[in-house]
């Protein structure tokens, strides 16, 4: 495995009772970049961020998380889930959840106090949701409730930052903001890796992809890895292409696992 | 056949076999449909409705209380529905707010206003199978028993309703895919099913209360699902095992001098440890 | 009598905040019918009838129900509902066994234990308070110790433990709490209707409020008065069980709220 890379896995295969989820996923992403993780649904992509925080047990194959396990580092990531993984309707402002990405920091027995707070308030400044700081989270758009989120991923001054879908069914203010805050945050040497759910907008946000179905087709700067043929074997169904070899795109820097 | 009828082991023991499985019937259907604890919100609400039908007509048994009581255990499913339909409660605490509320509701009313009649609130939670040879009405020249004849009204209603409608109602309930666009599922088999639910229930108040209903309902529902693919093959052995469980409790029940009820219910278990010894034996093999 | 529906009321309604909002109100409702084993078996234990047997019995056996759901959803795949439903049932046609088994035995003790079916508040002695009470410190402390791990295990789970929140451990914990949230009111008001002031308070609480800590103090308050409201009401009328008394109350409280609370009651969005 890499090191010195963000997230490197190898050979990693993680299963679910009707089938794998994973399977050989050997991956490695370089720390600075603005990655994003693609795939057709069901291709594992949320598994493989769960895979990644060990979140689940891989049935075969090692996983590095930031050089070390995931267990030792996780707590330097700022994970942000999908929105659908939380009842909204907890009784909270947007204040408060922000303030719950600190309770790591302040221990199981200390109460947040208002240095706690305004931390969290700067955080939701920065994203664009200071003035709806108080507003209960069951009122806010899927948009605003996104932001939130990264908020609270960005109160904890992470090294990586670990997200799941973070732009899909988000308003287009919402959709600005969360790409200036994580183009800031590479700015500032972070590592940025997003599963993200529109091809369209790919090259626009990001600048490091990995294409995955089950198994991972190809990984690499976007410019060179985005191919037709990548895409048409990630997506493209059950039909296997022949096998590239590894010599067309090694000029590319380009790295691509053979279709099975 | 009237000695027959005139034998309490006999009677008691019919009783139960005709709960029991009136009871797996329509709690096999819930179960595969994901919706087993509506079975514990119908049973409770039913109290509700004997209680006003009480208050109002004055009557204890009958036709009218049947009506009262069964309208009374889908007005519960309803209200239910309904409050969680709001969006200000989630379907579990709304499942917990309104049927212990309606429960808690009818016991009061009996045991402020009907004392001194047969149904109460110790009845009405445990049942009284011992004594249900007691009550007789006459039919055909002979004497019977009124609680097991009208289970049996009941339980033929059942299997009737279920095996014309089994597969509208458990559509997708066995493929993997569809099986996760399970809950609400309006319409009028639906509908139907919800009152044969509150009726079953109802008519198991006398033997067996409306807890011990539940596990009539439940547990061999549960240990059928682990064995069966099919819905007729889930009925048929929840059917099975919960009239075994039946046949075996009373002789046991009488010997330990126990309830009669409790110890056919308990022995519910012993068909689901069955099936999940069987059926986890068969995933590591 | 007072001091124990006091006691008993705020420790539930307020420890049934967690339950509510982790969808949890069919397992306390599954801890309650299936705790009449354990109240039966602490009593035959003990040999006589001693509250802190009976309680520590109800919590057992509750518990066990409870785990013998999880085992059937996680190993066995069963759904959740008929899961919990096998608890409720099993748990407690194996209270109503053991219940008859000591109804049959010479010897008065077991009246007080068909109380725990419907709850009789007036039968608190002067001792079952101090034992209440100290299940109430214990309750409510721990909730209030580990306010903010409960809080981030309860809104987000997955992230918590991403976060390296030990939510396996707080899981088991609230697990815990909401069995003695259970249990600590049996006695007044028994197996069939406890789980109704779990849930109740913690509804009409979440009506109210805007914070997890207000909707916790709420739901204790709000249990507390329905507990207490219930208890003197049953306490005037001979023969009338205070388990029914004490949910029709705290259901009232709940409808109230559900109609008229602001936070999100109908008024507000009018």
């Amino acid at each position: 495995m890499v090191t010195g890379a963000a997230v490197a896995t190898a050979g990693l295969s993680v299963d679910y009772g009707d089938g794998p989820a994973l399977r050989d996923v050997s991956l490695t992403v370089p720390a600075g970049v603005i990655g994003a993780v693609v795939g057709p649904n069901g291709a594992g992509k949320s598994t493989l961020v769960k895979a990644v925080l060990g979140l689940v047990a891989p049935a075969a194959g090692r996983v590095a998380l930031l050089g070390d396990r995931p267990q030792r580092t996780r707590h330097r990531v700022g994970y942000v889930p999908q929105r659908s993984s939380v009842d909204w309707d907890f009784p909270a402002d947007a204040r408060d959840v922000v303030t719950m990405g600190l309770y790591r920091e302040l221990g199981p027995f200390r109460r947040p106090g208002r240095a706690e707070r305004e931390r969290a308030l700067a955080a939701l400044e920065t994203v664009g949701m200071g003035h709806l700081a108080r507003r209960q989270i069951g009122r806010l758009s899927g948009g605003q409730q996104q932001r939130v989120f990264l908020a609270r991923a960005l109160v904890q001054d992470p090294e990586l930052y670990l997200l799941d879908e973070p732009l899909a069914g988000v308003d287009a203010a919402s959709e600005a903001a969360i790409l200036a805050v994580l183009r800031a945050e590479r700015a500032r040497g972070k590592t940025v890796l997003a599963v993200h759910h529109d091809l369209g907008t790919l090259r626009d946000y990001f600048d490091w992809v990995a294409l995955l179905n089950v198994t991972l087709r190809a990984q690499g700067p976007i410019d060179a890895a985005l191919t037709d043929e990548v895409l048409a074997d990630t997506y493209g169904g059950r039909v296997p292409l022949p096998p590239r070899g590894p010599a067309r795109a090694a000029g590319a820097g380009l790295e691509v696992a053979p279709a099975r | 056949m009237q000695p027959l009828l005139d034998d309490v082991a006999f009677v008691v023991t019919a009783t139960g076999v005709l709960t029991a499985a009136a009871a797996a019937l329509v709690g096999s259907v819930l179960v595969v449909r994901g919706q087993a604890m509506l079975t514990d919100a119908v049973s409770h609400g039913v109290v509700f409705g004997i209680a006003a039908t009480f208050l109002v007509t004055g009557a204890v048994s009958g036709p009218v209380q049947l009506l009262g009581a069964t309208a009374a255990g889908v007005l519960t499913v309803v209200l239910t529905q309904a409050l969680a339909g709001s969006g200000r409660v989630r379907r579990d605490a709304a499942t917990g707010l309104v049927f212990p509320a309606l429960f808690a509701a009818g016991v009061l009313v009996l045991s402020l206003f009907a004392r001194d009649v047969h149904v109460d609130t110790h009845t009405v939670l445990l049942g009284e199978i011992g004594f249900v040879w007691l009550e007789r009405v006459p039919l055909l020249g002979l004497e019977v028993p009124r609680a097991p004849l009208v289970l049996l009204g009941v339980l033929v209603l059942d299997a009737l309703y279920v095996l014309a409608f089994h597969e509208r109602l458990v559509a997708g309930s066995f493929d993997p895919v569809h099986a996760r666009l399970q809950g609400l599922r309006p319409g009028a088999a639906s509908l139907g099913l919800l009152v044969l639910v509150a009726l079953t229930a109802v008519a198991a108040l006398d033997a067996v209360g409306v807890v011990l209903f539940v596990a009539f309902a439940i547990v061999p529902a549960v240990a059928a699902r682990l064995v069966a693919g099919s819905m007729v093959g889930v009925i048929a052995v929840a059917v099975a095992a919960a009239s075994a469980a039946a046949v075996a409790g009373y002789p046991l029940a009488v010997s330990l001098d126990v309830s009669i009820g409790g110890t056919m219910a308990l022995l519910t278990a012993v068909p689901l440890a069955a099936a999940s010894a069987w059926r986890l034996a068969r995933s590591s093999a | 009598m007072a001091a124990g529906a006091v006691l008993l009321g705020v420790t539930s309604g307020a420890l049934g905040t967690f339950a509510v909002l982790r969808r949890q109100s069919l397992v306390g409702d599954v801890m309650a019918h299936a705790a009449l084993p354990g109240v039966v078996g602490g009593y035959l234990l003990a040999g006589e009838r001693s509250l802190p047997a009976m309680l520590a019995g109800a919590l057992v056996t509750g518990l066990v129900a409870a785990g013998l759901a999880w085992v059937l959803t996680h190993r066995l795949k069963v759904k959740s509902e008929a899961a919990l439903g096998t608890g409720l049932g099993l748990g407690f046609a194996l209270g109503v066994v053991l219940l008859s088994y000591v109804q049959r035995q010479p010897g008065a003790g077991s009246a007080g234990l068909e109380s725990f079916l419907y709850g009789q508040a007036a039968a608190t002695l002067r001792a079952d308070v101090l034992v209440l009470a100290g299940v109430a410190v214990v309750g409510l402390g721990v909730a209030t110790l580990l306010f903010g791990e409960l809080k981030v295990a309860t809104f987000d789970p997955v992230w918590a433990r991403a976060r390296g929140h030990r939510v396996a451990l707080l899981d088991a914990g609230l697990t815990g709490l909401l069995a003695v949230a259970v249990v600590i009111g049996l006695q007044a008001v028994g197996v069939v209707l406890m789980s109704a002031l779990v849930v109740a308070p913690a509804v009409a609480a979440r009506q109210l409020t805007r914070s997890l800590g207000a909707m916790f103090w709420t739901a204790g308050a709000l249990g507390g008065a329905s507990a207490l409201a219930g208890a003197l009401l049953s306490a005037a009328t001979p023969g009338l069980a205070t388990g029914p008394v004490v949910v029709l109350v705290a259901s009232a409280v709940a409808g109230l709220a559900l109609l008229l609370g602001p936070e999100r009651g109908r008024a507000a969005e009018a």
